[in-house]
């Protein structure tokens, strides 16, 4: 099976890392791209994001992206991966930038993670959350294959996902609340968390991408 | 169980080649920046920092390079720092494959800098490296200042009110070095390491002579960083980075193993 991955570009940040971590879990080819031809032509979709989620959902909306999204998900039924600010800018609405209304793929908001934050101790937690934290993988997915449950993921992020469906959570995360490391639906997988940036564990789950069929 | 403290070995980078220590016994890593930091990635590092001291423009140019080739082959988050003046520079690096970047001595002439690059690039990207250095007060309380040029030169800033307003202003993460320490290997400076993560809410990295493992245990427990930074304990070859995970592990630091 061939693997030809569309990085969907929409100009916010520097997609070399996931390309390049793409490449090395095994893809044929990976076109880092807003081209509508080579997104609906590629076998499986990436949609990464980083920066602020107004300038994000601007760009996305400028530059049709959310209509290639859209087609890649429901019309052609593509395995899809959304990273981060991507797997945010999914959701209903995001509190950062004083609000701002975003895809509405999967029910739900993003929220920020508050100031202070402290843990069920009322040790202080610093935001942004930045670095390692365990993934609890709270159902199984053919994106968790290979990875141990409670593995340590990279996260770098102030605002985080609380979906509505908890069904769709795959994978949780706490971290002064509860929040969504990863959610999954149909074709569709989304992590909090930067697989690209996460070593081994996060290089066998881009494998596992580019093996999976879109099947739950 | 929560976040892991992070460990960073950090390159000092000089027209492509790592001039602060290099590990003399293998040839092969003789101050290669890339394969340094290959090696580093294998060995299990959280992040890795790059710090270009280079001069000459030719010099960065070769800098962009290395941090393109690092990128490619290491699958961790990479911050880059030295030199970085302008929201271009900024570009230039994370173009390049920088996770992050850490700006200085540019803060200090500019600090709308910090705010301008936080809101292009989002806070994520942008850590503030502080330089202190204790300079004690009359009556022999221990204050901390911000000097630049390698800690030679004093701004009349302290050290914890610019923590802060840094972090106003948008940047992700401190990196604070102590010039009083860097290269003594005598550990950390507990003191303003202590006074600056209770100063923000956002993630604090210590720097600054790193001899032992007990000292990086020291950084965490005693001066609260969320991530501890060292260059020749690791280049030497003295110590692993899986040595200094196990170490913090087994005196109840959570380290990611």
């Amino acid at each position: 099976m061939t693997s030809v991955v569309a990085v969907i570009d929409y100009g916010m940040g520097n997609l070399h890392s996931v390309a390049s971590a793409l490449e090395h879990a095994g893809a044929d080819k990976v076109l880092v791209t807003h081209d509508a031809a080579q997104i609906r032509a590629a076998d499986r979709v990436v949609f990464p994001g980083v920066g602020a989620m107004r300038d994000c959902m601007a760009e996305i909306r400028r530059l049709g992206c959310d209509q290639l999204l859209a087609d890649a998900l429901v019309e052609q039924h593509k395995p899809v991966l959304a990273i981060c600010v991507g797997m945010q800018a999914l959701m209903t609405h995001s509190q950062e930038n004083g609000g701002v209304d975003c895809l509405n793929l999967i029910p739900g908001e993003v929220r920020f993670f508050g100031n202070p934050l402290t843990d069920g101790d009322g040790n202080r937690l610093k935001v942004p959350h930045m670095g390692w934290n365990q993934v609890r993988q709270v159902r199984d997915h053919p994106l968790w294959h290979g990875i141990d449950d409670g593995t340590r993921f990279y996260f770098v992020h102030s605002y985080y996902v609380d979906a509505q469906d908890r069904d769709l959570v795959a994978g949780a995360l706490d971290y002064g609340v509860r929040a969504d490391a990863a959610l999954a639906r149909d074709n569709l997988f989304a992590t909090q968390f930067h697989p690209e940036k996460s070593h081994t564990a996060g290089l066998q789950l881009l494998k596992n991408f580019l093996g999976w069929n879109g099947q739950c | 169980m929560g976040l892991a403290k992070r460990i960073i070995p950090c390159l000092d980078v000089e027209n492509g080649r790592v001039v602060k220590g290099v590990n003399f016994v293998d040839i092969r890593d003789a101050g290669d920046p890339v394969e340094i930091a290959i090696r580093y990635n294998e060995q299990g590092a959280d992040e890795i920092t790059f710090l270009d001291i280079t001069a000459s423009h030719e010099g960065r140019e070769t800098t962009v390079h290395t941090v393109e080739q690092i990128a490619e082959n290491v699958f961790i988050p990479l911050t880059v720092g030295g030199g970085i003046r302008t929201v271009e520079d900024i570009r230039t690096m994370l173009n390049a494959g920088a996770d992050k970047v850490s700006i200085n001595t540019a803060a200090i002439h500019n600090p709308e800098l910090v705010r301008q690059s936080a809101e292009r690039f989002g806070s994520q990207c942008i850590v503030v490296a502080i330089d202190a250095k204790r300079v004690d007060d009359v009556d022999g309380a221990p204050r901390y200042e911000i000097f630049t040029h390698g800690g030679r030169k004093p701004t009349g800033i302290d050290a914890v009110a610019w923590a802060r307003k840094m972090a106003e202003l948008g940047a992700g993460e401190v990196l604070l070095t102590s010039m009083d320490r860097d290269g003594t290997r005598d550990g950390f400076e507990l003191g303003v390491t202590r006074a600056i993560t209770d100063a923000v809410e956002i993630p604090v990295i210590a720097s600054g002579g790193v001899g032992n493992l007990q000292h990086l245990v020291e950084g965490i427990t005693l001066g609260g960083a969320d991530a501890v930074l060292a260059a020749s304990i690791f280049h030497f070859g003295e110590y692993t980075v899986p040595e200094a995970k196990a170490y913090m592990a087994e005196r109840g630091i959570e380290v990611r193993l």
